[in-house]
C-alpha cells in the first residue's frame, strides 16, 4: 500500500487525535484532560501539515500557526479553570464539578 | 281567655327545667360531687314531672279541649313565621305523664347503676337533655318545633349510645343508629316542606283542619305527605325497613337502653302518626302501609328475638315487635289503641330492661343468657320483676296491663272497619312468638343450675324504681278496661276528644270478649311449648336443634333475617368503594397528568444535564463521528 509520506502522516494523526479523544473521556484528572486535549489539537495540525504538504500549498502551515495560537490561549484558560476548581472542590477531579447538574 | 286553668301558664317548665339542669350539668358538672349531681338531675326531672301531675290534675276537670300556650315569636322569613308554642291535649298530658314519670324513675335508678362509671355528670346531662326534648316533641304546638324535639331526641339517643366511647364498637353503634333515624327524619322533612307548601302552615291544629278542608281522601297529595311522615316515623320508631339500628343501640348504658330505645324514644313514630291521625285518615294506601309494616315488623322481630342470645338484644328486638304492634293498631285507626299500649309498654318493657341491667352488673357484664342460669333464687327481686314485665309482656290474661292493651289492638284488627281476620291471626302469631320468647329468655336465666354466683346486688335505688314499675306493669291496664269486661275504658274516653274512635265496625263473627279469649289461649299455648322446650324436656330443644335447618333458620333469624348484610351488600359497600376512588380525584385525571406529563418529560431530559464534563465530551465526540460517518458514507 502506498500511502506516501502525506498519507502516512494523516494516519499518525488520526491515531494521535483517537488516543487524545480517549485521553479526555477516560481520565478524570484536569490535567490529563487538558493534556489530551493538547494532543488533539497538535494532531488536528499534524493533519493540516500532510493535507498542505500533499498539495503542496502553505495554507496548511497558516492553519497550524492559528492551532497553536489557539491552544496557547486554551491552556491559559484552562489552567486558570483547573485552579479555581481546585480550589473549590480540593481535587482535581473533573466530575466533582457537576453541580449544576439537571 | 276564661276557664283555663292558671297552672298551664307554667307549662313550660315541664321541658324548661330538664334543659336547663342538662346544661348545667353539661357545663359544670364536673365540679359537682356525684351526690350533687344525681340530686339537680333526678330533681329536674321529679320537678318536671311534678308540673307535669299538676297540669293534668288541672286538666282533668276541662272535658278534653286544647290549649295553645304561645311562648315567643321563632323568627320570621317571607311570611313563614312559626311560633314557639306549646299545646295541651288529653294525648299531650298521657303522654308527658309517661315520659316524666318513667324517666323520673329510670333517673332514680341510674343514681345507683351508674355510680361505678366515668362521667357520672355527663350520663345524666344528655339524660336530661333527652328528657326535656322529649317533652318539647310531645307538647309542640306545630310540626317544626316537634321536629326540633325529634332531632333533640336522636342527638341524645346518639351520644347515649355512644356514651362509653372508648369502646369504638360503641361509637359505631351510635353512628349507625344516627344515620339509619337520618333517613327517615329526611322523608319527615320532606313531609313538612311538602305540608307547607300545600297548606301554608306547620301549627298541628291547623294543619289538619286544612287538610281535611282541602284535600279528598286519597288525594295524591295526602298520600305523599302521609308516606312522608310515616318515613320519619318508621326510621324513629325501629319498623321494617329502618329497624337495623335498635339491636346495636344496645350498646348504650343500661338505663339509657330503658327509657330511650325502649320506653319513650322509639315510640315518637307512634305519637308522630297519631298526632297527625287526621291527615293518615285521608290517605288509606298510607294506613295500609302503616299496618302492613306493623306485622311485618312485628313478626320478623318476634322471631329474630327468639333466636338471640344477649339478654339485651332480645328486649331489643321485643321492643321493636311491640312498636310494630302500636303501628298495626294505628294502621287500621285504632289510635287510642296504639297510645294504650304505648303506655303500658313504655312501662313493662322500662322494668324488663332495668332488671336486665340488674342482672347483668350481677353476672359481671355478662350479656349471653346460655352462661346464666338458676338466677330465681339468688336475684328474686329481678326474677319478679321479669316474671310480672314478662307475662305483661306477652299479655297473661285479666291481670296484666299488656293483656288489655294488646287485647284491644287484637280486637280492633279484627273489628275495625280496616281491620281484617288476616291482620288478626298474624297479631296472634305474633302474640305467640312473644311469648315463647320472653318466657325463653325467663326460663334461661332463672331457672335451671346456676352457672355462675351473681356478684353485685341492688340496692335500694335500683329495687325501687323496679317494684313500682313492676306495679305499674299488672295495674296501668285497668285505666282502659274494655267495656266488655265490666270496665269503663276510661283512657279511650279520655282520649275521645283527639283520638276518635272509628265509626262503624266490621261485621264479625266473633265478639271482644271471644277474641279476648282467643288471646288468652294463645298466650298459654305459647307458655306450655316453651315451658315443655325448656323446663320440662330439654331433650326436645336439643333434638328440634339438631337438625340442619333449624340451625340455618336460627342463624338467619340471629342475624336480624339478614337485614344488616343486605344494607352492607347493598348500600354501605357501594357508598364506601365510591368514596375510595374519590379519595384519589378521578376527575381531576387530566390536570393531573398534563403535570404528570411535564415532570416526566423534565426527568427525561434532565438526564442529559449530567453537570460531567467528559460525558458531554462523550457526546460531542460521538455526534461528531455519525456526522463524519454521513459526510463520508452519504
Amino acid at each position: 500500500m502506498s500511502l506516501g509520506l502525506p498519507g502516512w502522516g494523516l494516519v499518525l494523526a488520526a491515531a494521535l487525535f483517537a488516543l487524545g479523544l480517549a485521553g479526555v473521556l477516560a481520565r478524570r484528572n484536569l490535567l490529563m484532560i487538558l493534556i489530551s486535549i493538547e494532543v488533539m489539537l497538535n494532531a488536528a495540525g499534524l493533519a493540516f501539515i500532510a493535507a498542505g504538504a500533499a498539495w503542496n500549498q502553505a495554507d496548511g502551515q497558516v492553519m497550524f500557526l492559528f492551532i497553536l495560537a489557539v491552544a496557547a490561549s486554551e491552556v491559559a484558560i484552562g489552567l486558570a479553570l483547573a485552579l479555581r476548581l481546585h480550589r473549590e472542590t480540593n481535587s482535581l477531579d473533573a466530575d466533582a464539578a457537576s453541580r449544576m447538574r439537571g | 281567655m276564661t276557664g283555663v286553668p292558671a297552672i298551664f301558664g307554667w307549662l313550660w317548665l315541664e321541658p324548661a327545667i330538664p334543659f336547663a339542669s342538662a346544661l348545667a350539668l353539661l357545663a359544670v358538672g364536673r365540679a359537682l360531687g356525684k351526690r350533687a349531681t344525681a340530686w339537680l338531675g333526678t330533681g329536674a326531672i321529679a320537678a318536671s314531672s311534678a308540673v307535669a301531675l299538676r297540669v293534668a290534675w288541672s286538666y282533668a276537670g276541662t272535658g278534653g279541649r286544647g290549649f295553645t300556650l304561645p311562648l315567643w315569636q321563632w323568627f320570621a322569613v317571607a311570611g313563614f313565621a312559626p311560633r314557639v308554642a306549646l299545646y295541651l291535649d288529653p294525648l299531650a298530658v298521657v303522654m308527658t305523664l309517661v315520659v316524666s314519670f318513667v324517666s323520673l324513675l329510670i333517673h332514680v335508678y341510674s343514681t345507683e347503676f351508674m355510680a361505678g362509671s366515668e362521667g357520672y355528670a355527663r350520663f345524666f346531662g344528655y339524660m336530661n337533655l333527652f328528657v326535656a326534648s322529649m317533652l318539647t316533641l310531645t307538647l309542640a304546638s306545630n310540626l317544626l318545633l316537634l321536629l326540633l324535639g325529634w332531632e333533640g331526641v336522636g342527638l341524645c339517643s346518639y351520644l347515649l349510645i355512644g356514651f362509653w366511647y372508648p369502646d369504638e364498637a360503641n361509637g359505631y353503634a351510635g353512628r349507625k343508629a344516627f344515620i339509619v333515624t337520618r333517613v327517615g327524619d329526611t322523608a319527615l322533612l320532606l313531609g313538612l316542606f311538602l305540608l307547607f307548601n300545600r297548606l301554608g302552615t306547620l301549627n298541628l291544629q291547623l294543619l289538619m283542619q286544612r287538610a281535611a278542608a282541602h284535600w279528598a281522601p286519597g288525594a295524591a297529595a295526602a298520600e305523599t305527605a302521609a308516606f312522608l311522615l310515616l318515613g320519619g316515623a318508621v326510621g324513629k320508631s325501629a319498623q321494617l325497613p329502618l329497624q337495623t339500628w335498635l339491636p346495636d343501640a344496645m350498646a348504650g348504658p343500661t338505663p339509657t337502653s330503658a327509657l330511650i330505645h325502649a320506653a319513650t324514644m322509639v315510640t315518637a313514630g307512634v305519637y308522630l302518626i297519631a298526632r297527625t291521625h287526621a291527615l293518615f285518615a285521608l290517605a288509606p294506601a298510607a294506613m295500609s302501609a302503616v299496618a302492613g309494616i306493623g306485622l311485618a315488623t312485628l313478626l320478623l322481630a318476634g322471631c329474630s328475638a327468639l333466636a338471640q342470645h344477649d339478654i339485651k338484644r332480645i328486649l331489643a328486638y321485643s321492643t321493636i315487635s311491640q312498636i310494630g304492634y302500636m303501628f298495626l293498631a294505628l294502621g287500621v285507626g285504632a289510635w287510642a289503641a296504639a297510645i294504650f299500649h304505648l303506655m303500658t309498654h313504655a312501662f313493662f318493657k322500662a322494668l324488663l330492661f332495668l332488671a336486665a341491667g340488674v342482672v347483668i352488673q350481677a353476672m359481671h357484664e355478662e350479656h349471653d343468657i346460655f352462661k346464666m342460669g338458676g338466677l330465681r333464687r339468688t336475684l328474686p327481686l329481678a326474677y319478679w320483676c321479669f316474671l310480672f314485665a314478662g307475662a305483661s309482656l306477652a299479655g297473661l290474661p285479666l291481670v296484666t296491663a299488656g293483656f288489655y292493651s294488646k287485647d284491644l289492638i287484637l280486637w280492633s284488627d279484627y273489628a275495625s272497619p280496616l281491620g281484617s281476620t288476616g291482620l288478626w291471626i298474624g297479631a296472634l302469631v305474633g302474640a305467640f312468638l312473644t311469648a315463647l320468647y320472653i318466657f325463653r329468655l325467663i326460663f334461661v336465666v332463672f331457672y335451671g343450675p346456676e352457672r355462675e354466683p351473681p356478684g353485685h346486688r341492688p340496692g335500694p335505688r335500683e329495687q325501687w324504681p323496679m317494684v313500682i314499675l313492676a306495679f305499674l306493669s299488672m295495674l296501668a291496664g285497668f285505666i282502659d278496661l274494655p267495656r266488655a269486661l265490666g270496665g269503663g275504658d276510661w283512657l279511650s274516653r279520655f282520649l275521645q276528644p283527639v283520638l276518635p274512635t272509628l265509626a262503624a265496625g266490621r261485621v264479625t263473627e266473633l265478639g271482644e270478649l271471644a277474641t279476648d279469649a282467643i288471646a288468652g289461649l294463645v298466650f298459654f299455648a305459647g307458655l306450655y311449648l316453651i315451658w315443655l322446650f325448656r323446663l320440662q324436656r330439654p331433650a326436645l330443644t336439643a333434638a328440634l336443634m339438631a337438625g340442619a335447618w333449624p340451625q340455618r333458620v336460627q342463624r338467619f333469624w340471629l342475624a336480624g333475617w339478614g337485614m344488616d348484610w343486605l344494607y352492607e351488600q347493598a348500600l354501605v359497600r357501594p357508598v364506601v368503594a365510591a368514596a375510595r376512588t374519590g379519595r384519589n380525584d378521578p376527575a381531576d385525571a387530566i390536570f393531573a397528568g398534563a403535570g404528570a406529563l411535564t415532570r416526566g418529560l423534565n426527568r427525561g431530559l434532565s438526564f442529559w444535564e449530567s453537570g460531567r464534563v467528559r460525558r458531554y465530551a462523550g457526546w460531542i465526540a460521538v455526534g461528531a463521528i455519525v456526522l463524519a460517518a454521513l459526510a463520508v458514507l452519504g
